[in-house]
């Protein structure tokens, strides 16, 4: 993976940025030295390394903007960094970039229940709100499987997924507002607690532009009563293609589950042997459907997926009774990334998103190019929404392993591109997808997005090296190609 | 020389933006011109008309993804889906009865002007749904961005800068959005008597409860009295509306749930399947303010502040107004006119900024729109950061010069 190279000059000025930022954070606060760097130096695509040059740890926007103004003015590079859980190498840092980690930033400032929203740090975890709210009957909906650690920032940063999106959407559609600091220090707020804002809509853009448009310093939530009830099914299916099959039933009967996930033979033999959550081991998929709402809507609901599931040929099926049970249910799905941790020394997780009618063919072919690599493949799948999570199982210490695992990654996801899908569903492309970025885009798309970035951070300070696979100064950019008046009136039809 | 311009396809489109980008000819872009209306007045030199970009390209309901031409009409987009049980969540307006026209509009100009009716509190905005576009820029350079699934994260969210942004950035080729189930059932209860703040209250009690609402209004005595739907124009009161929709058994359930709760603040009454479609039709297309030539508002403001804008407004000045969003959406009909004055304007915006919202002026004349802001003024730092984005996309500022804020 090929970063933009280190300025040397910026590396000159290390022990006078140490010191100027020691006067915005206090020197507890720049961490400079290897050992305490080292917690910085990858996010959780452990397999991208690199020590930052510095990393500062400001605890208010008024820190934030007084760095990112020092570095705007000095050329200096930024990368922002949240829990540091990014699948992406989002986070990754840069060996002349400052590491600007949000941590400190952790505090949840205000519970509106009147708006139904909550004015959060960027620091604080995405469980830590859903905790704080639950009391009054209330939580935040976007729920990545990484919610005990990865921040709210981050979140936004990444536009996060989780199992429940299908129904309550992405983190873009459960936000009202933020506040951000631009390069030059200029502190912005985009949204509020209204439902729209006017003028362009610069939440939207930012939400999911992976920590290269802005540093975000607070983030408005919408929150959500929580459902009354929620029950889930577990249904075991002989086949792949009867498990998608019964995804389209579902949805064609004009139902969305809160969740609707589906597992293959491989990751239910690993998710059953790490935690025994009863998942049925002769089943080739299995089946999740989660319902929630008013109890006479779960029952009734679950009754007719019931149905539906025994339509399409499920081998086996449960309904949970009790909480207990409905945990359970989930408990393998949950673990599924530690149970492929616990049957190969290292996996890569893969985040394509698929039209949902090409899923067997799809999974027939990750199969037939697991093989072919000699490498394990389990998938976990996002059904209702297409969107898969191969696991590639790998040894990183047998030479050349992680070489291969990031080839047929690449394989696998540009066959989600080929069958009309995309290359990340959730996870953000960061640096692991950057290069494939033209198997979706042509030159003129990336372009154009490239100019969105020079409208906020035009001498791409803000984590450079992410999501674009060339870096175009803003200025060639910029400009356009002009025939001076010399065109005839084209020849189209008029009126 | 006001010629309208009509290409056939793409490479039409392409020629057609090289030429107007090289001689800087402004260009009004066109879907059916049902929201020519909308925004500030322009000076064009020629029109854009993308009626030849139509057509649903694919649609296949167990995805919920829908591909079709920009200029779809949505007319036609609303059958198809009806005929597969779907439906567009957000609940576009037609702007059709409020802005005098015959025409319901296209599937790119409800996009371009992020329309989103009362669901939008439940089921998110139209710029929730929008999943991916091919376009032509300013720069008379195709492009396109998110894609045909329902979940993507690959590359910048350009979809969100295109929803609402009238036509300034680029003119939308193909569009993909999500679609999701149409509700089998549909009910709402009805609380009389509320004045503004309370009915906000109540609404707020509604929407905090798990009842679900999909809808959350508020009419004053006067407007309720002139609705198509006899339990409404019969109460001799205000009404607050609550609307409850899904599975059969589940709305009864939570019909009832809802009046035990509403009933501590007035007498309740509910409305049926037709009933109760009709009149949020009404909301949603504001008809209230439809058939006469008053200068029309809309405040968006934190739901909470609905109640106490309203009552403020009412005693500034003379106007009507009624509620959607639980308070978060205020439409405003001006009773005084008059080419001197600035329909309202400088007061509306005065307090919908002090209430934390902003306020956009959605029927005027065209002289009042050629002179008033008709989007809340922007602080100079998001004003030069919309320049510098527009200018991205359109730096011959040929792509409906105008018509959000001057100059952009
Ligand atoms: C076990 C595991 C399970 C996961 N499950 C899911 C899942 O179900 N769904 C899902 O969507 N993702 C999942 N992820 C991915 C990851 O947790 C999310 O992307 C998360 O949102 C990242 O948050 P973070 O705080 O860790 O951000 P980081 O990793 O620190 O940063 C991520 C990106 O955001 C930027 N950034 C962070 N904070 C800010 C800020 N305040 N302002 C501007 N930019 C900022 C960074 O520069 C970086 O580009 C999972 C990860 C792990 C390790």
């Amino acid at each position: 993976m090929q970063m933009p190279p280190a300025d040397p000059a910026i590396l000159e000025q290390r022990q006078s940025l140490i010191a100027a930022l020691g006067d915005i954070v206090g020197l507890d606060h720049v961490l400079a030295d290897e050992t305490s760097m080292r917690t910085y130096e990858s996010d959780g695509l452990s397999a991208y390394r690199q020590m930052p040059m510095l990393v500062v740890l400001p605890a208010t926007t008024a820190e934030v903007s007084a760095v990112m103004r020092l570095c705007g003015e000095r050329g200096v590079k930024l990368v922002p960094r949240g829990a540091g859980t990014s699948l992406s190498g989002g986070a990754l840092p840069l060996a002349d970039g400052v590491t600007l980690g949000l941590s400190r930033l952790n505090r949840i400032l205000e519970i509106d229940y009147a708006n139904r929203c909550a004015v959060v740090q960027p620091g604080v975890a995405n469980l830590a709100v859903s905790e704080a709210v639950e009391a009054a009957g209330f939580y935040y909906a976007p729920d990545p499987s990484s919610q005990i650690v990865c921040s709210v920032g981050g979140n936004v940063a990444e536009n996060s997924g989780g199992v429940h999106c299908l129904k309550y959407g992405l983190t873009t559609n459960n936000l009202l507002g933020i506040e951000m600091v631009m390069i030059d220090g200029e502190i912005v707020r985009f949204g509020g607690r209204q439902f729209d804002a006017p003028g362009y809509d610069m939440l939207g853009v930012v939400t999911g532009s992976e920590g290269m448009l802005g540093i975000i310093t607070e983030v408005t939530v919408r929150l959500l009563p929580k459902p009354p009830v929620a029950r889930a099914l577990l249904a075991g299916f002989p086949s792949n293609e009867s498990g998608g099959a019964c995804v389209a039933e579902i949805i064609g009967n004009g139902i969305i589950p809160a969740g609707l996930e589906m597992m293959d033979r491989p990751a239910i033999h690993a998710a059953e042997d790490f935690c025994h959550a009863g998942y049925p081991l002769d089943a080739e998929a299995i089946l999740i459907c989660e319902l929630d709402g008013p109890a006479v809507e779960v029952d009734a609901l679950i009754e007719q997926v019931s149905e539906l599931a025994n339509a399409c040929g499920a081998t086996s099926l449960k309904v949970s009774t009790t909480e207990d049970e409905r945990q359970k249910f989930w408990l393998g799905r949950k673990s599924a990334f530690p149970a492929a941790a616990r049957i190969a020394p290292d996996y890569y997780v893969m985040d394509g998103t698929i039209p949902r009618r090409r899923l067997s063919e799809v999974l027939r072919r990750i199969s037939e190019m697991s093989k072919e690599y000699d490498l394990p493949v389990a998938n976990v799948f996002h059904a209702g929404d297409g969107n898969l999570h191969p696991l590639i199982l790998y040894d990183a210490n047998n030479p050349g392993e992680l070489e291969k695992v990031e080839e047929l990654g690449a394989k696998i996801l540009t066959l989600c591109v080929e069958v009309g899908g995309v290359l990340t569903g959730e996870h953000g492309v960061g640096v692991e997808k950057r290069d494939l970025m033209p198997t979706m885009f042509t030159e003129d798309d990336i372009k154009q997005q490239q100019r969105v970035k020079c409208a906020f951070d035009p001498d791409h300070l803000l984590n450079p090296g992410k999501v674009f696979p060339t870096l175009h100064r803003c200025a060639e950019l910029g400009q356009m190609h002009v025939h001076h008046g010399e065109l005839p009136w084209p020849d189209i039809p008029r009126f | 020389m006001a010629d309208t311009l009509q290409p056939r396809d793409q490479d039409d489109l392409l020629e057609a933006m090289t030429w107007a980008a090289d001689k800087g000819s402004p260009l009004e872009i066109v879907g059916s011109g049902s929201k020519r209306s909308l925004g500030r007045t322009m000076q064009c030199s020629a029109t854009l008309d993308l009626r030849a970009f139509a057509g649903i390209e694919e649609y296949e309901a167990a995805e919920l993804v829908l591909t079709a031409g920009a200029a779809t009409p949505l007319a036609e987009i609303e059958i198809a889906l009806a005929e597969a049980g779907q439906m567009l969540a957000f609940e576009p307006m037609d702007t059709g009865a409020l802005l005098g026209v015959e025409m319901s509009g296209t599937l790119g100009g409800l996009l371009a002007c992020n329309l989103s009716g009362p669901r939008r509190i439940r089921a998110g905005a139209a710029r929730d749904h929008f999943l991916g576009f091919s376009a032509v820029s300013g720069r008379a350079e195709r492009f396109k961005a998110g894609g045909k699934v329902v979940k993507n994260v690959t590359g910048y969210d350009l979809c969100k800068l295109l929803a609402g942004s009238h036509g300034t950035l680029a003119a939308l080729c193909e569009v993909s959005l999500k679609v999701l189930p149409r509700p089998e059932k549909t009910r709402t209860v009805l609380v009389f008597g509320l004045s503004e703040e309370r009915a906000v209250e109540a609404m707020g009690a509604a929407l905090s409860s798990s009842n679900e609402p999909s809808g959350a209004a508020f009419l004053p005595a006067k407007l309720a009295a002139h609705s198509g739907v006899d339990y409404v124009s019969g109460a001799g009161s205000s009404v607050t509306a609550m609307r409850v929709e899904g599975v059969d058994v589940s709305v009864d359930a939570r019909c009832q749930a809802l009046r035990e709760l509403l009933g501590a603040f007035g007498e309740t009454e509910e409305l049926h399947s037709s009933r109760s479609l009709k009149f949020w039709r009404e909301i949603r297309d504001v008809v209230p303010f439809a058939g006469d030539d008053r200068v029309v508002w809309r405040i968006s403001v934190p739901p909470a502040a609905g109640g106490a804008l309203a009552r403020k407004l009412i005693d500034a000045q003379p106007c009507e107004l009624f509620m959607d969003w639980g308070g978060g959406l205020l439409w405003v009909a001006m009773s005084t006119g008059g080419d001197g004055d600035d329909g309202g304007g400088a007061a509306l915006h005065k307090a919908a900024a002090a209430a934390g919202g902003h306020a956009s002026c959605v029927r005027a004349s065209a002289a009042l729109r050629g002179h008033i802001d008709v989007f809340q003024p922007m602080s100079p730092a998001l004003d030069g950061l919309t320049r510098r984005l527009k200018d991205g996309f359109d730096p011959a500022g040929i792509l409906n010069p105008g018509r959000m804020y001057a100059g952009i």
